[in-house]
């Protein structure tokens, strides 16, 4: 049975795509068949965070026009298997992300036997984000710890409950889960930061994971290798964990309390 | 923050100020604080049908919903033209 989860926010610049990229390659390497699909027409970025911009020919919206196929429009990816890419459309207007198209195009996904489609909601509450989500099994909102993203995130839980298709036709709701993008425990130890804690009591939805802010998150998109690669990153090991809660299985939180800088780190610095 | 104002906490951490606001300004919301998107239509909708009996300006019909504790008020305001 396929599965549809919607990466969303409200407030841009949070960590939608760096998340929608490592959530996917990250089942992907679970052994999921995945597609991802860019759902931000006009600001495509997808593709680069994932490094297959020039591979770009087809885009959603020539799928959804029947321009091209779906087969033609998917990007394999080539730092995974089982992991492909369907990106947005850079020239049309987002007008032109009709809801039966979309419907077709998940429809045909769920054909090919994916296991998970994930889809990179654009920021904001109009039509790209509200047809990110329409078709949404789950939701992972994305919060960074500052008033105005936990406050769009509501904002954004709320359109999810009015206007998913699962909730117009009462079937059983969206699972929410919060995902908390570049947390500093020391910030939040010296009080200058809203803690997780915090965050879920004010939204009252259920944790999937923290991921530290990171240098190494820059680093990979640079590169256009989703962060989830990069070995030993923080980030990374905080994304896989996400993914082995999101497939049930029980993982601490690593990565939010303060640890002291060592004698010699605060020596001779470093990262 | 300096060892004597930790010592004698007389100022809030930040981070705890924006727990506060947080909390404050998503129950308005949730609680259909900006859920009155109907009134600028309600406003449209009641000077049609008073200007078919009465001859009124736009202008002198006023919708506005108030919040009282535990109620609201939907408080219109019409103000007729006074007879020749």
């Amino acid at each position: 049975m396929t599965r549809i989860i919607t990466v969303t926010s409200g407030k841009g610049g949070v960590g939608k795509t760096t998340t929608s990229a490592s959530f996917a390659t990250g089942l992907a390497q679970r052994g999921f068949k995945t597609a991802v699909i860019d759902f931000d027409v006009g600001l495509r970025n997808l593709d680069l965070i994932m490094g297959c911009e020039r591979r770009v020919v087809y885009d959603l919206i020539n799928v959804i026009n029947g321009e091209a196929t779906l087969t033609q429009a998917l990007i394999k990816d080539k730092h995974c298997d089982n992991l492909w890419v369907l990106p947005a459309s850079q020239t049309r207007d987002k007008d032109a992300l009709k809801e039966e198209g979309v419907e077709k195009v998940l429809a045909e996904l769920t054909h090919q036997g994916f296991d998970y489609i994930v889809c990179d909601s654009p920021a904001g509450i109009e039509h790209g984000a509200v047809m990110a989500l329409t078709f949404a099994d789950e939701a992972v909102v994305v919060t960074n710890p500052e008033v105005s993203s936990v406050r769009d995130s509501d904002r954004i839980l709320g359109i999810l409950q009015a206007k998913s298709r699962r909730s117009i036709e009462g079937r059983e709701p969206v699972k929410e889960h919060l995902l908390i993008t570049r947390y500093n425990p020391g910030r939040v130890e010296a009080g200058e930061m809203l803690s997780y804690k915090d965050i879920q009591e004010i939204l009252r939805v259920p944790i999937i994971g923290v991921v530290p802010e990171s240098e190494d998150v820059l680093q990979a998109s640079n590169q256009g290798a989703p962060v989830i690669h990069q070995k030993e990153s923080d980030a990374a090991l905080a994304y896989q964990d996400i993914i082995a809660r999101f497939l049930g299985e029980e993982k601490p939180l690593r990565f939010v309390d303060y640890v002291k800088p060592g004698i010699l780190k605060r020596l001779f610095g470093g990262k | 923050m300096s060892l004597l104002s930790m010592l004698f906490g007389n100022k809030p951490k930040t981070a705890q100020v924006a727990k506060e606001r947080l909390q404050l300004i998503i129950a308005h919301e949730r609680d259909g604080g900006g859920n009155a998107d109907f009134l600028p239509d309600l406003q449209r909708e009641l000077i049609a049908v008073i200007s078919k009996y009465v001859k009124v300006n736009p202008d002198d019909i006023r919708v506005s919903l108030e919040k009282q504790d535990r109620y609201e008020v939907l408080e219109v305001n019409i103000v007729l033209p006074e007879k020749p």
